[in-house]
């Protein structure tokens, strides 16, 4: 609006561009305090429990605490030879303070993941020191034990000093940094998390792989029925998706046991001996098996979704334009399926990437992911830390398949059912 | 589905070769849960068909495993059944209530950063459940909450609301926001328009969004793996016990409750899908 040819007023006199103004903001806050509730709630319940989980992960500000006098004492030293009488007596009087507290068993436990064989020396130390004399402590303490005369150990103890460590995740990827200071890979046989990093995409893929060949003939069918046969087919796919997960598990269990009826019906065919039962529990095959027939219906759902939509006169169109049915298909409907197939892969594909449940109960140990490992931290060695790191770089995937997801299909296009 | 007469006969044959694949892939998805009906009433202790079983004998057949799960000894069922609805049904009521006030804020024109938000809320349904479990794990145990029911409760509205929101906002996409206005160019005020207009058309979407939110929480093992204590076994965290120390009859028992429990809320999921089609004026 121009000023000249005068402002439009509302009865109220107020110009009619900024009463519009006003009423649009009133709508914005209006929308905006129907969201505010539950996305107040899940910002403080989870948003930040799960950034909590990042400064969880680089916390390294225990040992830290435990030893302040001497990593005050350390910061002159430059690492070269064997530290002063001061760092010797500072580290004489925080260990004492830590046998008394009987908290020095944590700084054992740490300082020995540093230097392997530190935990014998120190406890050899929380033994002696009850005999020190007052005074010259590097002579006593360096008579303990002659391990205490190798610079390697103190070194050990300064890496400590800082209360950030990026050291977790380097453990999540089998590396550490070693006395220089370099990033370098563990022995071999340690190598154990690449090898379940690897494993769980193997099995992600794998999995969305047989869930796209199966789902795509039946969600074809379901889309191409008469509506009274396909809602009853239906059914057999909706089914499972509502039945508990534990129970479909406790039927592959039951099923693929070595007497369960797959090896009955395996040993009936003559395809294996009775007495030469193949395992098909515990282990990979386990996996596979049960997590497709779990995640089958998330791949047929947008499939058929997307199929639904396609018009069946566009095959005949093609097929009466010479195409042969083989042609039309991959030339005319297959290319319009894509989004759905985009859509269920990528959902079956982050589903399967973060199981838990499944491959621990039927994966045994060549079957088990990544998402075990960080339950099994979390759980039974209680390295939380460590847990955290692993839980965030499985997130940081997870986060950049859904990034592409999104671009591809759009969060608002989550169809269930 | 039946061939034209002119059909040729390789097509023919590769029609049926077709058929054929998707009976194998549908008995594949159902077959598994047949399962465990019949292995639940057997007599004896095993998880295989005896050959009484195989020969129908009605001795072979027993309730047992049904009265062990209801009456046995030190039996955990009952305290984890009511366990599990109690914490279900205040799980799905908060998740409806906080999902639905979200979804109508979302499906308005003039709600700003859209896309963003959206990405929030849907974050417990994409962040894979480890995560989640540790995460709120954390939260829990810092609040104090940890191995209670309300934070079991709190931890499964963060993973239900999702699907709330998803399927209202789904249902207010077909919704004609006129009739809102001509209610209150009527004289109503936004309460009374809410309650007797909006809500009994989005009602379809809200109850199917809030069966999900039920089921999710219903069937929730990882995070509560974390967060309960002895107090607050549920069911699944009984079954999990179960699968993983012995497979015992009186388990399938209780998975052949599960499945009757899932069909009826299939059903219901069905119906509330057509008729809120039906309402939304979609015709197939």
């Amino acid at each position: 609006m121009s000023s000249e040819t005068g402002k439009i007023l509302t009865t109220d006199g107020i110009p009619l561009e900024e009463s519009l103004k006003q009423a649009e903001k009133k709508n914005k806050i209006k929308a905006f305090l129907l969201v505010a509730p539950l996305l107040l709630f899940l910002i403080i319940t989870y948003m930040i429990p799960i950034g909590d989980m990042f400064s969880r992960s680089i916390d390294d500000k225990m040992v830290t605490n435990m030893l302040p006098k001497t990593y005050k004492a350390m910061e002159t030293w430059d690492g070269k030879e064997l530290p002063p009488e001061e760092v010797f007596e500072a580290f004489y009087l925080d260990y004492k303070i830590l046998v008394k507290n009987k908290t020095a068993g944590k700084l054992q436990t740490q300082l020995n993941y540093e230097k392997n064989g530190f935990k014998s020396v120190l406890k050899k130390l929380a033994r002696k020191q009850k005999k020190f004399e007052e005074g010259n402590y590097k002579e006593q303490i360096m008579k303990v034990h002659k391990r205490w005369r190798n610079v390697e150990y103190w070194r050990a103890i300064k890496r400590r000093a800082p209360s950030y460590t990026y050291s977790k995740y380097l453990k999540g990827v089998d590396m550490y940094s070693n006395e220089d200071g370099k990033i370098v890979q563990v022995s071999e046989d340690r190598r154990i998390h690449r090898i379940l990093w690897i494993r769980t995409v193997e099995v992600a893929f794998f999995v969305t792989l047989f869930c796209f060949l199966m789902a795509y003939p039946i969600a074809h069918l379901l889309a191409t029925l008469p509506m009274k046969y396909s809602n009853l087919l239906m059914i057999c796919v909706l089914l499972p998706f509502w039945t508990s997960l534990l129970v479909r598990t406790a039927s592959w269990m039951i099923l693929l046991q070595q007497q369960g009826i797959v090896n009955d019906f395996f040993v009936w065919t003559g395809l294996v001996a009775d007495d030469n039962r193949p395992e098909m529990m515990y282990n990979k095959t386990g996996t596979y098996v049960a997590m497709t027939q779990i995640l089958l219906p998330f791949m047929v759902l947008p499939l058929y979704s997307v199929m639904k939509t396609i018009s069946p006169s566009l095959m005949r169109a093609g097929k009466s334009l010479g195409a042969a049915p083989a042609v039309a298909f991959f030339k005319v409907y297959f290319p319009l399926t894509i989004p759905g197939i985009g859509a269920g892969c990528l959902l079956v594909f982050i589903l399967a990437i973060g199981y838990y449940i499944t491959p621990a109960l039927v994966g045994g140990a060549s079957g088990t992911l990544i998402s075990n490992q960080i339950a099994y931290h979390m759980k039974s060695t209680l390295d939380w830390s460590f847990a955290s790191a692993m839980g965030l770089m499985l997130l940081t995937g997870v986060l950049v398949i859904y990034w592409i997801y999104n671009k591809l299909v759009g969060v608002d296009n989550i169809k269930l059912g | 589905m039946a061939l034209p007469k002119y059909t040729e006969p390789h097509y023919r044959i590769w029609h049926y070769f077709y058929l054929l694949i998707c009976g194998c892939v549908f008995f594949f998805l159902i077959a598994p849960l047949f399962v465990i009906f019949p292995l639940s009433f057997n007599a004896e202790e095993f998880l295989v068909f005896s050959d009484g079983m195989k020969r129908l004998d009605p001795d072979a057949f027993s309730l047992r495993w049904y009265k062990d799960m209801i009456y046995g000894t030190k039996n955990p069922w009952g305290l984890a059944a009511r366990n599990s609805f109690i914490i279900a049904i205040f799980a799905t009521l908060g998740s409806i209530i906080l999902g639905t006030l979200a979804a109508l804020g979302l499906s308005s024109r003039h709600m700003p950063y859209k896309g963003l938000i959206m990405a929030i809320l849907i974050s417990p349904m994409i962040v894979p459940l480890i995560i989640s479990g540790v995460a709120i794990f954390f939260f829990m145990a810092k609040v104090g909450l940890a191995a209670t029911h309300l934070g079991i409760i709190l931890a499964h509205i963060i993973l239900g609301t999702p699907f709330v929101v998803i399927t209202v906002t789904a249902t207010l996409s077909g919704f004609d926001h006129s009739i809102t206005r001509a209610a209150s160019s009527l004289g109503s005020s936004p309460y009374n328009t809410f309650m007797k207009i909006t809500l009994p058309l989005i009602l379809p979407g809200v109850i199917s969004g809030g069966l999900f939110a039920f089921v999710t929480s219903f069937d929730e093992v990882v995070v509560v793996l974390f967060l309960a204590g002895l107090d607050n076994t549920t069911i699944p965290i009984q079954m999990w016990t179960g699968l993983r120390e012995q497979l015992s009859p009186t388990i399938l028992a209780v998975a052949t409750c599960l499945i009757i429990l899932s069909v009826l809320i299939l059903l219901t999921a069905e119906l509330l899908r057509r008729r809120s089609e039906r309402l939304r004026g979609i015709n197939r």
